[in-house]
């Protein structure tokens, strides 16, 4: 998967990629990172979204100490261990995800918030690892799990070894099913590939944000097989919720309070 | 001596199985040299018998070589040209293993929500001593046939159908077994409208909590999610000339390398031939392949197809239920390569 739009650029002022309005970037901020103009809701690191989705100082961060290493050796135009240099650097983040435990409106959880700023939140097997500690910690600590699913999908530069992580993240959620456990999946743009057929569809509720791209086949894989022009709808958040695989979308400024009502229904 | 000569097998043989009705072998760009070589074995045959002339020393020897060069080129076969060899049109397909291996096949229809996807077949089978549900990717042999299976590659209804009849062998009590021969899950606008994505995850949460033995083996193509979404098994095996991966070659060189003629370089990167495979503790076993492959031999492919399902069946119904499941979560769950800092210990993929 290419980065359409890529998170919010530096800068006092920023353009919208979908209206194209100059916007004061401390109003977007302030905003959620949501266009005051036209509601589009940018992609965000996961600390960003930590940040919004939690009580103030509530998050504590766990599994920070895991690291990808090159199993396979992968070079291509660059070799992934470079690659993973660069990312780590720019992010300050070992890998694509942050995960812990925290509150929202004083409601326990354990979250795993996937980084689409770090090698396109692709999931290899740290991604992988750390979010089935997640789900297993959930278990154990019987508290509702939250992933917020933002990824090109499966790293491809794990080759297999990053395809297994699916099987094993799926594997992990059935348990916290056979558990009782509430796992809710938070949807945000862009879903595709890998994730997507993984845990991101195996939400007891699976809730996204608007416009998000969700997809298995991405949109240009498509063009290219079937060789027609996609509508700007397809596969967009609003197509899903009218094809029946999501349960409802929300605007960024209302998911803590829909994620505390579902807390609220499900656990005693 | 001309009659014994001709009553000698001959080196390569004439391909069997209906993989192949029109007695002519496609022939790979790495297969050419080999080629050339069945050729003059042929021509010299033919003056042989034309002129009644004995050549059988030069014929023996270039049978050796023939042989020779057979073992020498498919021992030291690269990534991309095991990829060539996992989709040489006479390899043989799901409904020719199911012809070979299978004394009794009911095919079973429908996913019971949508419809049925012949990409994915299923049915009650007997096969190498056992009762079990087989389950298999379907490419489709003639250009109708290829069509009408979309070449193999799965729509939603094929996972659900799946799923469905693994869950008819659990409340029955019958190992499921699947081979996977697919590109990947079909990239189309009824797919992903009918939830691709959804049907292949059911499958993965699905399957790794299925009380019943899970035997699956990767006969050709393991493309990406398509091939896992039926690949959460006990054992995991793949014939020795398939391949199995997180995305095709051309795939992979488009994205990374921006144009598809990378592929060579991809596959060589993504390490997904059936030796490495077994080597990162991916899958279990490889079946072998006979010499040159299984486009030159598929009833010796069969039968080693056949004799593995026999063997791994019998032993994964020996397991008690309980020991076998949580076996297939730990399984999966040791799946990856990362390093702990605090813990101060890497861990690997474990088989």
């Amino acid at each position: 998967m290419q980065l359409r739009k890529e998170g919010v650029p530096e800068g006092l002022w920023m353009r919208c990629p979908e209206c194209g309005a100059m916007l004061f970037r401390k109003i977007v901020e302030e905003s959620l990172h949501v266009c005051p103009e036209c509601d589009y809701h940018f992609r965000i690191s996961a600390r960003t979204r930590i940040a919004q989705l939690c009580d103030p100082d509530t998050f504590e961060e766990r599994f920070a100490d895991i690291e990808p290493v090159d199993p396979l050796k992968f070079v291509d135009k660059k070799a992934y261990r470079d690659r993973l240099k660069t990312e780590q650097d720019k992010t300050g983040n070992p890998d694509a995800v942050v995960c812990g435990k925290g509150f929202i409106k004083g409601r326990p959880l354990m979250l795993a918030v996937m980084d689409p700023t770090f090698m396109m939140g692709s999931m290899g097997s740290v991604v992988g690892e750390k979010i089935t500690r997640t789900i297993e910690a959930a278990i154990e600590e019987k508290l509702p799990l939250l992933i917020v699913s933002c990824s090109g999908g499966a790293r491809m530069q794990e080759s297999t070894l990053s395809l297994m992580q699916m099987a094993k993240t799926s594997a992990a959620i059935a348990r916290l099913d056979d558990a009782g456990g509430l796992f809710i999946s938070l949807l945000a743009d862009p879903t595709t590939g890998g994730v997507t057929a993984s845990f991101a569809m195996l939400g007891d509720f699976i809730i996204a944000e608007p416009r998000a791209l969700i997809a298995f086949a991405g949109p240009r894989t498509i063009a290219n097989t079937i060789k027609v022009e996609l509508p700007e709808s397809f596969q967009r958040a609003e197509f899903l919720l009218e094809h029946g695989f999501v349960d409802f979308v929300i605007h960024r400024r209302d998911l803590r309070s829909e994620i505390a009502r579902l807390i609220d229904f499900c656990v005693k | 001596m001309a009659e014994t000569l001709v009553a000698e097998p001959r080196t390569p043989k004439s391909d069997a199985g209906n993989a192949n009705p029109s007695g002519l072998r496609h022939v790979l760009e790495f297969e050419k040299p080999l080629a050339r070589l069945e050729q003059q074995i042929r021509e010299l045959e033919a003056l042989q018998q034309q002129k009644q002339v004995d050549y059988s020393a030069e014929l023996r020897e270039l049978r050796n070589n023939y042989t020779a060069l057979l073992r020498k080129t498919y021992d030291n076969l690269s990534a991309w040209e095991t990829v060539q060899v996992a989709r040489h049109p006479q390899r043989p397909l799901f409904r020719d293993y199911v012809d070979m291996i299978c004394r009794e096949f009911r095919e079973l229809h429908g996913d019971r929500a949508f419809g049925d996807d012949p990409a994915v077949q299923c049915g009650l089978a007997r096969m190498a001593g056992h009762k079990v549900m087989l389950i298999g990717t379907h490419k489709g042999r003639d250009t109708k046939e290829k069509v009408r299976c979309y070449f193999g590659l799965a729509h939603p209804e094929g996972y659900r159908k799946a799923l469905r009849c693994m869950k008819l062998a659990e409340k029955f009590g019958l190992p499921v077994v699947c081979l996977i021969d697919t590109a990947g899950a079909y990239p189309g606008i009824g797919a992903e409208e009918r939830g691709q994505a959804e049907s292949i995850a059911r499958n993965l949460m699905e399957m790794s909590r299925l009380r019943t033995p899970i035997v699956s083996i990767i006969t050709g193509e393991g493309g990406s999610g398509g091939a896992l979404g039926l690949a959460v098994a006990d054992k995991v095996a793949m014939l020795q000339y398939s391949w199995y991966s997180v995305i095709s070659p051309e795939g992979c060189s488009g994205i990374l390398w921006k144009g598809s003629n990378n592929a060579h370089e991809a596959a060589e990167a993504l390490k997904l031939t059936s030796k490495h495979l077994k080597q990162l503790g991916v899958i279990d076993h490889v079946i072998p392949e006979p010499l040159g492959g299984a486009h030159r031999d598929p009833h010796t492919t069969a039968h080693n197809l056949e004799q593995y399902i026999a063997k791994t069946v019998r032993d994964l119904k020996r397991c008690k239920i309980d020991n076998l499941v949580e076996r297939r979560y730990e399984k999966f769950r040791n799946m990856g390569a990362f390093i702990e800092k605090a813990a101060r210990h890497a861990s690997r993929v474990t088989a």
